[in-house]
């Protein structure tokens, strides 16, 4: 007979779906970011993303194949995101020596120490960044060796973030219509990766689309942050105008919506159930602005995800789908 | 300078102490009276976990083995017949005897006798397969070889054959535990008295089918004829439900069962099968007396 | 448009390829094989032996207790043997096998094409009809109708639901059977209200199948009582439960539960359909319609076939197999058994055989879990079938049954949204057998 039978248990037919479909659909998100980082910041931008997205692609390789002897899993994109985001969360500016040391630290430390992809508990791009923070403090914060294209804005590039700014200067202007504007175009300093406000959100919608993330995490986290910068600037008083800006603020400002949409998102990081991812959500914003309001840092969008990150195990635990015929 | 190193050491040696003294309180408040017998014993055990015994893991077997006053059913398949002397000895009471089992997969139907008619892509599980359908092959009692033995073996000693298709025991490795036993869900693996230099014989097939319907799937397998048991000088083996089976306490390796079978359908294991010529006459003499 | 509360996937519906095609009669085979075990339950018993000549229509097999079902010959002709045979799965299971001599009807079935819409027995008298024709559910899980019919003491029916989705992809049977015998099914509709004694009853059409909705409309107009509503389309909608939530917003509870603790029984179409047949006709279910279909299948079919008829000269029927891969399904392919015995006889519960061909004929191949949860999202129990999947593979079943698997219903959404193509319905089912197995034992215990 020139059949061959096949024989399996039911369902016999399977969605379109695959790591390695979602995976390029979060590339393909993070790709109008990148374009408006390269034009902002030069095609430095470029070649670091190129450098982490290389490197991380390389130890992952390597660890699978002379340290874990399992199957490469570097063809499923996972580690091209990671180095996407990695950079994403880097001054342009930064040595290149230094990227690769983050690509290592969240491949290595964050990623395959745990068993790899699905296993880790903590956010690799993240991991990361935080040991870079924390090890070249002073080239992670340097933002002043920038070359952007738009040789008119050097001093806006080069200058301190609107973060840190708010935090360090006296009587900075939240309400500025201006600088607003600039912050949701991304014409501000920072990480090339996090500036580009609207960009993100445009990736965030082709993510709702495509059905790779729900609107639970990001949602939630931006929602709360809004609510508690609504509530801090209540207690502020003063201009009303403030009551608006404020807020608005602290949703552009720094990793906000990066961190919320990509980050945040990471699955294997997050929680399982519907209920759970808006607990979560819930979490990094309050925990991200104590740390932008209150912390030693201006920024503390990486440190929330990593703290929730470790309490994904716990939500997952406790908080259960809601069962159906069960009131 | 001298002060606050004077009043850091203080402080240190004061909390060092605050915590001893609330530790040892709390150890004693907190003290579980336990029979200190079973420590040792449980040291004495293999340390496997493997609950072949029938227990959770060693330490409730050695509660057991202490609480016990008759511990003749209790057995450690793993350490075997010294390791139960010597708990025994140290506990006072009579030791349990077993024999020692191997355990053995009973189904000699390798890829080359036994066609395959699909091709089977569900979970690698031998207990989802089973539950889905006959197999891979018109046989639906023999080793589908997906190894849930396999992961349920805590001593690497079976293996499932990439070339036969079939679960296979390294007797050196096995203990006995039982865990495969449970885990076939064709009921293949048996555990069978263990004989030197891992001499056995067994009739390696499971089939309840009428001889036809096991000929037209398998060419290795029992077809319920018969001859052996006429063979056996020690009743050791009997036929059930068109399936003769070997009764391992009762066989002595006389092999001449080996030789009768059609179908090759016992196996002979670490022996030399009986020379061919003497079988005729004898299996002449056998039809001459019917 | 209504739909069930939670979870749900959507697979392209591939029906295109056999909905335009009419029920067309399948010659009557030379040989038929009845299996006695075609229903949830214990098999029937044989009252024929071997070398008995039988009619069709003729009681072959007994329903051997309450929960069982009785057996009726397809054709006439003479026993050859009662024997255990491979079934669909290749195992043996016993069977009834007749010769057949022609198709000599027994009397008292009534072969008049006539819609007698009438009917003046009790609600007793219709259900005993029912039993002794034979009928189960014919959408697959082949559940006696006369047990579902008898409502338990203390309970009381509110709503007859008569399930005309059709949720699995490819399948047409229930399609085309509403379009060719909307009347008798309306009529069927009556009766199944007359012995629930119930006055409202609700039909369930998918809106991927617009025309079926305003023939049935139009058809219900002439009777008081029967509402077809539309539903949006999405699997797995013609699970019991769900369809119960979807039409009438009350969710059964969990096991021991059934749909009649909340006041609903249901029924589906093509089942409907024997019932009209049974109780107006006396006529027993010995053929039913059964689609063959498949993306590289000549001419998909819609064929009304005797039970016993053996699947390989339905797919001949279909213009054969395609050359190459393939995996035939008894079913649709969402909860459809593959078939490794093209030989077994068509059952009561055949909706359908699917020839899946090509490259979809293996499985995705299987990767690591990333924990996306997507299967927790699309699960209509509300179930974590990753969690209950790797509890079932580390076999640890307490856990697994504190995880509610034993609510889960086979749908397999989770393991067809699953991007790492985990096989997490095939660990969940045996799961769930396991379980239910221990929890038997354990009330066995207690007794």
């Amino acid at each position: 007979m020139a059949n061959k039978f096949f024989v399996s248990p039911s369902p016999h037919i399977h969605s379109p779906q695959s790591t390695r479909k979602i995976m390029g659909d979060v590339i393909i998100a993070l790709l109008p970011a990148l374009c408006v980082s390269t034009v902002l910041y030069g095609w430095h931008v470029l070649s670091i993303t190129a450098i982490a997205v290389a490197s991380c692609m390389l130890f992952e390789y390597l660890i699978q194949k002379f340290m874990i002897k399992g199957p490469l899993t570097v063809f499923n994109l996972s580690a091209a995101v990671t180095g996407i985001l990695l950079a994403f969360n880097l001054p342009a500016g930064i040595p290149f020596w230094i990227v690769i040391i983050g690509a290592f630290v969240a491949i290595a430390v964050g990623k395959m120490t745990f068993g790899g992809l699905g296993k880790n508990p903590f956010n690799p791009a993240l991991v990361g960044r935080v040991f870079l923070l924390l090890s070249y403090p002073a080239q992670m914060t340097d933002f002043s060796s920038v070359k952007p294209i738009m040789s008119g804005y050097v001093d806006v590039f080069s200058g301190a973030t609107p973060l840190a700014a708010a935090k360090y200067a006296e009587g900075f202007n939240y309400s500025s219509a201006d600088s607003l504007l600039r912050m949701l175009c991304g014409a501000v300093s920072g990480s090339f990766g996090e500036v580009a406000a609207l960009a993100l959100l445009l990736g965030f919608v082709y993510l709702l689309w495509q059905k790779v993330i729900t609107w639970h995490i990001p949602v939630s986290v931006l929602g709360t942050m809004a609510l508690f910068g609504f509530v801090v600037a209540l207690t502020r008083g003063g201009d009303s105008s403030l009551l608006w800006s404020f807020p608005l603020f602290h949703l552009l400002a720094g990793g906000a919506i990066l961190g919320a949409v990509y980050m945040a998102t990471d699955y294997s990081t997050s929680p399982m159930t519907h209920c759970g991812m808006i607990v979560y959500g819930i979490g990094i914003g309050i925990i991200t602005m104590c740390i932008r309001l209150w912390g030693a840092y201006p920024e503390g969008m990486s440190f929330a995800i990593l703290i929730m990150n470790s309490t994904v195990p716990l939500i997952n635990k406790y908080i259960k789908p809601k069962r159906f015929g069960v009131k | 300078m001298n002060s606050t190193l004077l009043f850091t050491v203080l402080t240190l040696v004061v909390v060092g102490v605050v915590a001893a003294i609330l530790l040892w309180f709390v150890a004693r408040m907190f003290k579980v009276e336990e029979d200190p017998r079973i420590d040792v014993v449980e040291k004495m055990l293999p340390g496997a976990n493997c609950g072949g015994c029938g227990y959770a893991g060693c330490r409730a077997m050695a509660e057991a083995l202490v609480l016990h006053d008759d511990i003749s059913d209790l057995y450690c398949p793993v350490g075997g017949g010294d390791t139960m002397k010597s708990v025994a000895d140290y506990l006072g009471k009579a030791a349990p005897e077993k024999e020692p089992c191997t355990a053995t997969v009973r189904c000699g139907g390798i890829c080359a006798k036994r066609a395959h008619t699909n091709n089977y892509d569900g979970a690698a599980s031998c207990a989802v397969a089973s539950s889905l359908y006959v197999g891979e092959t018109g046989c639906a009692f023999g080793c589908l070889g997906y190894g849930d033995c396999v992961t349920a073996c805590a001593f690497d000693a079976i293996k499932v054959n990439p070339e036969t298709g079939l679960a296979e025991v390294d007797a050196e490795k096995c203990t006995a535990c039982g865990a495969c036993v449970k885990a076939c869900p064709k009921g293949l693996i048996e555990l069978r008295k263990k004989w030197p230099k891992g001499r056995a014989v067994y009739v390696s097939c499971r089939s309840k089918d009428k001889g036809a319907v096991v000929m037209k799937a398998c060419k290795a397998g029992c077809i319920g004829c018969g001859k052996c048991v006429k063979a056996c000088a020690f009743e050791a083996i009997t036929l059930e439900n068109n399936l003769a089976y070997i009764d391992s306490t009762k066989c002595r390796l006389c092999r001449k069962c080996v030789n009768e079978c059609p179908t090759g359908a016992i196996t002979l294991k670490g022996m030399e099968p009986l020379p061919k010529e003497p079988k005729e006459p004898k299996a002449a003499a056998q039809t001459n007396a019917q | 448009m209504k739909t069930f509360p939670i979870g749900g996937v959507h697979p392209s519906d591939e029906k295109r390829w056999s909905r335009e095609s009419a029920i067309e009669v399948m010659p009557l085979p030379a040989m038929v094989s009845i299996p006695l075990g075609q229903h949830i339950g214990a098999p029937a018993t044989a009252v024929v032996a071997k070398g008995d000549r039988v009619l069709t229509g003729q009681l072959i097999a007994e329903a051997s207790g309450f929960m069982s079902a009785n057996i009726h010959s397809p054709v006439s002709g003479t026993v050859k043997a009662v024997e255990a045979l491979p079934n669909a799965q290749g195992l043996r299971q016993p069977m009834i096998v007749i010769e057949r001599d022609g198709d000599e009807w027994a009397e008292g079935i009534d072969l008049s094409p006539e819609l007698k819409k009438e009917c003046t027995l009790t609600s007793a008298e219709i259900i005993e009809k029912i039993k002794a024709a034979g009928i189960v559910g014919m959408g697959g899980a082949t559940f006696p109708t006369h047990v579902k019919l008898s409502v338990p003491p203390g309970k009381k029916a509110e709503f007859l639901i008569i399930n005309g989705v059709e949720c699995e992809p490819y399948l047409t049977s229930d399609y085309r059977t509403m379009m060719e015998h909307g009347d008798r099914l309306m009529a069927g509709v009556k009766i199944l209200m007359q012995a629930l004694q119930v006055d409202k009853a609700l039909i369930g059409v998918e809106n991927n199948k617009p025309d079926a909705i305003a023939h049935l409309r139009g058809i219900a107009a002439e009777y008081e009582g029967i509402k077809v509503v539309p539903l949006k389309t999405r699997y797995p909608q013609g699970g019991e439960k769900q369809l119960i939530a979807a039409l009438t917003g009350r969710q059964v509870p969990p096991p021991p539960a059934l749909p009649i603790d909340v006041g609903a029984v249901v029924c589906n179409a093509s089942t409907t359909v024997a019932v009209y047949e049974a109780v107006q006709k006396n006529k027993p279910l010995i053929e039913r319609v059964v689609t063959v279909t498949g993306k590289n299948i000549a001419s998909p079919k819609n064929l009304l076939t005797r039970m016993g008829t053996p699947v390989s000269s339905l797919i001949e029927a279909a213009g054969g197999l395609p050359e190459g891969d393939v995996k035939v399904l008894n079913g649709g392919p969402m909860m459809g058994r593959a078939m490794v015995n093209l030989d077994s006889p068509v059952t009561k519960g055949c909706s359908g055989i699917t020839v899946i061909s090509g490259a979809e004929a293996q499985r995705v191949c299987e990767n690591e879990c990333i924990k996306c949860a997507k299967c927790v999202s699309v699960c209509p129990m509300g179930l974590e079938p990753y969690l209950l999947s790797k509890l079932s593979k580390r076999k640890a079943w307490d856990l697994a049954e504190s995880g509610h698997i034993t609510d889960c219903i086979e749908c397999g959404s989770c393991q067809y949204t699953c991007p790492a193509g985990l096989p997490l319905l095939d660990y969940v089912r045996l799961g769930k057998q396991t379980v239910m197995g221990i929890i038997r034992a354990r009330a066995a215990a207690k007794k």
